[in-house]
Order: structure tokens, then sequence, then C-alpha cells
């Protein structure tokens, strides 16, 4: 039964991380219409970015902060690829996004080579119900409910949040009342960034992160973002906590060299299932 | 006020508006009329700044709302969140000032404006609108969809913002009727192409003016 829960408890924590790369991918989405395929890279930038900054004796908190940045100022980069021209098509800037992240690759392979990197988190471990779980697990738990309180503050109360829903709702309008969209655009890709790159922070000192890390990251948070049809956050946020958990179970119980085979398992069920009911991906007027 | 000269603007190699010259003066109600596929929307588009000309020239006195067609409001968005964004080029956050003129906007302000009757949508993109506060206002069909006594209502509270607040107007509208009472002036756009203006009283007698808004050609 304690293993089980810690399951449950390490599968809550990863799931939150997904979910954070799966928010990145919805806000993107629902401002610009573009699905990010970039998006697992922030997270990368974010997480050898912090390993870097802590091995070069840079204290904790700063390191983090820092790096969380630099993967959002690289989220904008990558929407001033995507959607920086006039005109570019929803499909147009899919497939941009999926160069910018080979073109990651090669950047990542020259500045931190190709073996994986880790980052000291949280040390020890604290009992749940009889179930023991690293206070890192804990730590990305409570970040993730920061994060989704504060994204849902920004969208809800404040005029930019509103404006950025406004373009999502209706790009068209959102022109007519003179609200720049291209500039929305990017600002969704910069906090898509963030939130990518605070995923990326917190998974770091739990798994090793690599160039090529950003696959797993990537399945994993569009299958959570399937799941909210790449538009409802908190519907996002329940899928990322199923996937995380269905996998760490599959891990636990035997099956681990199949996580992303779960993902994958359960994003296919998902997509299918959306199809049957409503479009999953739609083009967004432009 | 409007000044539009020797106006032309191009979808790709398909041109919507061509050689096309229309005034409006200060606090002058014009209306453009037309059938459907004339143009008149790609104008209205073009005067709000969201489609750039081929060639020609645009000229606006001051601050221009669009009110476009279809209403085309944020329907998740509450009416004050729509009333407020209407604001983004003013910095006008407070919505007051609309909702003494148009006082059931007050009544909705909490509602989600994609589940309102078309009529109060309409009256949304109104105050919307006046968020901005323009000096130029651009309806984009007031009346498509709208009841007799919805349109009657909407349009007692444009004629009495263009008699008070001196705004210039322009009226884009399908229903000659509508447009011949409120504007004291009109222009014709058939296929692009500006084919006849003049007062609205002598156009109101012209039958070959009452052809082009059944979607005939004016000969």
């Amino acid at each position: 039964m304690s293993a089980f829960l810690t399951y449950l408890l390490n599968g809550l924590a990863v799931g939150c991380a997904i979910a954070l790369i799966a928010s990145g991918l919805v806000v993107i989405h629902r401002v610009t219409g573009v699905v990010n395929f970039a998006q697992g890279t922030f997270a990368v930038v974010a997480g050898l970015c912090t390993s870097s900054l802590l091995g070069l004796g840079f204290p904790h908190g700063l390191s983090e902060v820092a790096a969380v940045l630099v993967a959002a100022f690289a989220g904008l980069l990558t929407g001033l690829a995507a959607i920086g021209r006039p005109g570019t098509t929803a499909l147009s800037s899919l497939i941009v996004t999926l160069g910018v992240g080979v073109l990651a690759y090669a950047v990542e392979i020259v500045l931190w080579g190709d073996q994986p990197r880790s980052a000291p988190g949280l040390a020890g471990s604290v009992t749940v119900a009889g179930a023991r779980i690293q206070t890192q697990y804990l730590l990305v738990i409570g970040v993730t409910a920061a994060a989704f309180v504060l994204l849902a503050i920004f969208f809800g109360r404040t005029y930019l949040g509103k404006a950025l829903t406004a373009c999502a709702s209706n790009p068209y309008a959102a022109r007519v009342v003179g609200i720049d969209i291209r500039r929305m655009g990017l600002l969704a890709f910069a906090l898509g960034g963030l939130l990518g790159g605070i995923a990326g922070v917190l998974v770091t000192p739990l798994r090793p992160i690599s160039f090529d890390t950003d696959v797993t990251l990537i399945v994993n948070g569009f299958a959570a973002a399937v799941f909210g049809a790449l538009t409802r956050p908190v519907i996002t946020l329940a899928g990322a906590l199923l996937l995380g958990v269905a996998e760490t179970m599959a891990a636990g119980y035997g099956y681990g060299s199949h996580q992303l085979e779960v993902a994958l398992g359960l994003m296919l069920v998902v997509m299918i299932v959306q199809a049957g009911r409503r479009p999953a991906i739609s083009q967004e007027p432009t | 006020m409007i000044d539009v000269q020797d106006l032309v603007v191009s979808y790709g190699t398909a041109t919507a508006l061509e050689h096309v010259t229309l005034h409006a003066g200060k606090g002058e109600m014009v209306a453009l009329l037309g059938p459907n596929g004339a143009g008149k929307s790609t104008l209205a588009n073009t005067l709000a700044g969201l489609l750039r000309p081929a060639s020609g020239t645009v000229r606006i006195g001051g601050r221009l709302a669009l009110i476009p067609e279809g209403r085309q409001l944020f329907p998740d968005l509450s009416v004050v969140d729509n009333l407020v964004l209407g604001g983004w080029r003013s910095g006008e956050r407070d919505p007051s000032f609309v909702y003494e003129l148009l006082p059931r906007l007050a009544d909705l302000a909490g509602r989600r404006a994609g589940v309102l009757s078309g009529g109060e949508q309409q009256m949304v993109a109104f105050g919307r609108a006046m968020m901005s506060r323009p000096s130029v206002l651009v309806v984009d069909e007031l009346s498509l969809g709208l009841a007799p006594n919805v349109t009657a209502d909407l349009a007692g509270h444009l004629t009495e913002l263009n008699r008070s607040q001196g705004l210039t107007v322009l009226l884009i509208e399908q229903n000659a009727r509508l447009a011949f009472e409120l504007c004291s002036r009109a222009y014709v756009l058939e296929s692009g192409r500006l084919v006849t203006e003049g007062e609205c009283a002598e156009l109101a007698g012209d039958p070959r003016v009452a052809s082009a808004y059944l979607g005939g050609t004016i000969t």
C-alpha cells in the first residue's frame, strides 16, 4: 500500500512537470493557433542552464530564475521565427517550431555537449501516510500549483491577460479594437518559454537532462495538452496528472522502459476519442 | 472626418476596391450602400487599418472605431471585459460613460457576451466601439439579423451620438430605408466601384439605386 502511495505521489509530481510543459503548449496554441513542437526545448535549455550556473558557483534561486528567464527568451526567439512574419499560417509556424527544435539540438550540443547533465535540488525526503516522497517532488507540486494559480489570475483578472484571451477568442475582433495580435502571440511564446523553463529547472534534479530529452517532454506535454483539446488549461492539468501517475505506476510495477509508450498510447486514445467528439486541433482564422 | 482618395485594395490578384473616392465631413452621417460582395466590408476594414491599400490614400480626422459586420465580440469574455478591451487604444478603462449612453449594458455587465441575443450583442459592439472615444465611427451592417424595433433603438442611439458629440458616422448598410432615414448623403458601391452618390432624398427616388440594393446592376 505504501509503495502504491509513493508511486501515486511521485506520479503526481511527474504529472505536474508535464502540466507545466503542456500549459505552455496551451497558452501558445490558444493565442496563436500554433502547436509549438519546440516546447520541450525550453525545458531542456532551462535545465542545462541551471546545471551550468550552479556549476559555476552561482547560488540556488538566482541560477533557477536566470535559467527560466533564458527559457522565456528562447520562447520569444521561437515566436519570432514562427509567427514573426505576417501572414504565416499556423501549419507553417508548426513546421518552423519543429525546425527550431532541431536547430536547438545543434546549439545545445555545442554549448553543453551530448552527455546528460543534472543539478542538485532540494535534498531529503518526507513521509506522507507511510509513503516516502523526495522533497524535490513536493517542490514540483507546490511550484506547479502556484504557477497555475498565477496563470488563472493573469488570464482572468489582468488587462493584459484578458487581451491575450481576446486574441484567442476572436483574433479579428482583437485587431478591430487595436490589439496587436502578433505582439500578443510573441508574448504567448515567451510565456510558453517561461512555463517550459520552470518545468526544466524542477525536473533536472530528478532526471538528468540532455539535448534530446525534449522528445520525451514534448510527447508527454502534447498528450496532456490534447487531453485539454489544446485550449483548456484545467483539463490539461488533469490530463497531465493522469499521465504522470500512469507512467510512474508503469515504471514502479516493473515496466520502467515503457514510460514513453504509455504516454504515446494514452495520447492516441485521447486523440481518437477527441476526434470523435470535436476537432482537437483546428486552424484559427488569421 | 473621413477622406478616401482613389483607393485600390486587392486580395492577391483579385481587386476588391477599384479607385474609390469617398468623403464624410466632421459630424456628418454618410451611408455606404451596396449588395453582398460589393466591397463594403473591405472598405470598412481598410478604414480601420486592418487592410493595406494597394494604392490611394485614406485620411481619418481623429480616432476611428469600427463596429464590424456580425458584431464580432469576444464570446468567452463578459460584457464588461468586452467593453474595457474596447478602450485598448484610448486607454479608457472605466465603462461608466458607456452605461450612461446605453443603460441596458449595465444590467448585462457580468454576462458572457456569447450567450446574449443578437440585439444585445450589437449593443455591446456599439458600447465597445464607444470605449475608444472615437471621433469617427464606421458601422458595418447595423441592422443585419436584428428585429426592426431593436434596429430602431440602436439607430436612435447612433443619431443621438452624432448630434450630441459631433461624431462622424459612416453607416454601411444593405437596408436602404434605414440608411436614408439616418443619413444625409449616400454612396453606392458595386463590384468594388462607386457607381453613384448623392443626397439621400435624391437617391431614394432613383429606381436604379433600389435595383442595386436588391443585388441588381445599375445601368
